[in-house]
């Protein structure tokens, strides 16, 4: 089953790039390269360092966005999930945020914050966060009463219902929210590097299409999609440490 | 002398021997009355059977004896002492199974010595000795999906026998197995009422099956809800479990039941 995985993934990568070097050679824009031009920018940039340095700049408010939203979101999710009182205070703040057109809002964090860090994390955050609290509160809710029901006739008491039994029968959908706001951060981290400072990988992206060099413009959209991917697959991973028997195979299996 | 120290002593035996006892019990849900002033014992060491037509409250009982629900009204003792939650001298088996997806048969069997505290090595050690008693031997390690419905149901079963409580409160435990499955599920569990000094309340919706497995059977009628009837089958314990099915006392009591039910389920 593991091989037949690792198969299809590989496949589906071939045809991607397949069909990105055939659109790059038509071509269907002259502004877009193909694969293997977009490859050769991509080992420039590692060889001379400079995507390295890109990273470090990118990195510091993506890491610490997701992780703000991540732990902060599943606690907030819980104690909605939780309590009726709190999801009519601060469910609807999550629905709004989820909502709220960005490109809009940058201007007014940047008025607040400034152009630094704090703006780039608040976008990442607001990226992030309500997709990871509202599925975090929703899989709480749905938790099936008679696995608390079981829990209480045995004796569990609250925090042993909370800890064995409500937050391992969630973690799945917990983990989705986490998987879906991860990748929310990525698109925040860049359009905070577009739309506030062009720093890091976003600097990279303005500067290469301002002198037209769009290989190395794809070449570092290319390496966000690398990373990001990367990054979905240590979640998955934590999450089969964590929780070994969410691993269930497919509805097809 | 003597006959007033045996009258005594009888008293005194009735008045203990009754593992959980209600009296008065209602229940309401909003409008609906679940349960009206119910009073039923349950005698320590036998098996009472909870027989009625759907929706007559034989489930809320059983929750209301576990402690998992609060009766509007009245009040139930389990070995004399009032009931105000779940305690360690009952054990549910539930009609739904309840086992957690993501944990393995073995720590489903042992979850809930898990809350109670018992060490690991020592909780597994006990829950492997029921998943034995129960047949599933080789299954510890599988997860609740990898399971049939009767499977399951037997972890459940473990599952309340390893904490090992004086009363086990059974809600349709054998509804999700095949007939023949549930002819030896109900050979065991004559055979557990005989070995182990347990009090079992079984709620089933089989006529057949409550005077096959039972010392007592209460018959529940709904609108208003009341015991109806109270059934011994005394004379069928002595026999032998493989004939019990084509002796004439047990298809008396059979049809006895039927025909005081029938009227409920046109
Ligand atoms: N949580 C609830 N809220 C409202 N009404 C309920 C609730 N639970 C049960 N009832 C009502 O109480 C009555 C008794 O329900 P209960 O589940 O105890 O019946 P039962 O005898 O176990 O039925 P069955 O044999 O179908 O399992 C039913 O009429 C049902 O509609
Ligand atoms: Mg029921």
């Amino acid at each position: 089953m593991n091989n037949r995985s690792l198969v299809l993934k590989l496949l589906s990568a071939v045809i991607v790039f397949g069909a990105w070097e055939i659109a790059g050679r038509i071509p269907v824009s002259y502004a877009f390269p193909t694969f293997i031009e977009s490859m050769k920018a991509l080992y420039t940039m590692v060889v001379d360092g400079s995507l390295f340095q890109a990273y470090a700049e990118t990195l510091k408010p993506l890491i610490i966005g997701v992780l703000i939203s991540a732990v902060l979101g599943i606690i907030i999710g819980l104690w909605i999930g939780l309590s009726e009182w709190f999801d009519w205070l601060f469910s609807p703040i999550f629905i709004v945020m989820q909502a709220a057109p960005l490109a809009a809002l940058i201007p007014l964090l940047v008025m607040i914050y400034g152009i630094g860090l704090t703006s780039k994390v608040f976008v990442v955050c607001i990226m992030a966060m309500p997709v990871i609290v509202l599925n975090t509160s929703s899989a709480v809710r749905n938790t099936p009463s008679s696995f608390i029901e079981m829990g209480t006739s045995f004796l569990a008491n609250r925090w042993e219902v909370l800890f064995k039994i409500i937050i391992p029968a969630a973690s799945p959908v917990i983990f989705s929210g986490l998987r879906l706001g991860v990748s929310a951060g990525f698109i925040g981290a860049i359009l905070s590097e577009l739309k506030i400072t062009p720093t890091g990988v976003g600097d990279i992206i303005t500067y290469s299409r301002s002198i037209a060099d769009y290989a190395s413009m794809y070449a570092a959209i290319f390496s966000i999609i690398v990373l990001a991917v990367v990054f979905l697959n240590l979640l998955e991973m934590l999450e089969r440490v964590l929780f070994e028997g969410n691993v269930r195979g497919y509805a097809s299996d | 002398m003597l006959q007033t120290n045996a009258l005594a002593e009888d008293t005194v035996l009735t008045q203990t021997d009754n593992a959980v006892s209600v009296s008065g019990v209602s229940k309401n849900y909003g409008e609906v009355e679940a349960l009206k002033n119910l009073t039923l014992d349950f005698p320590r060491g036998q098996l009472t059977s909870l027989l009625g037509p759907s929706g007559c409250g034989k489930t809320t009982l059983l929750k209301i004896i576990a402690g998992l629900l609060e009766p509007t009204e009245g009040k139930i003792l389990v070995n004399g002492s009032p009931v105000t939650g779940p305690g360690e001298d009952r054990a549910f088996v539930f009609q739904d199974f309840a086992l957690l997806p993501w944990a393995s048969v073995i720590r489903n069997v042992a979850f809930g010595l898990e809350l109670r505290g018992v060490a690991k090595s020592e909780r597994e050690d006990i829950a492997n000795k029921y998943i034995k008693e129960v047949g599933l031997e080789g299954f510890e390690k599988s997860f609740p999906h990898e399971l049939s419905g009767g499977m399951r149901q037997r972890v459940g079963l473990a599952r309340a026998l390893s904490v090992d409580a004086d009363v086990l409160l059974m809600d349709e435990p054998f509804s999700a197995v095949d007939e023949q499955t549930r002819r030896k599920f109900q050979e065991d569990l004559l055979a557990l009422v005989a070995n182990e000094n347990k009090t079992f309340i079984f709620v089933t919706h089989s006529i057949e099956e409550a005077v096959y497995v039972s010392d007592q059977i209460a018959i529940l009628l709904p609108r208003p809800s009341r015991v109806a009837d109270i059934i011994r089958p005394t004379g069928l314990r002595e026999k032998d479990v493989a004939s019990i099915r084509r002796d004439s006392e047990y298809l008396d009591i059979v049809d006895e039941i039927w025909a005081s039910l029938k009227s409920y389920v046109e």
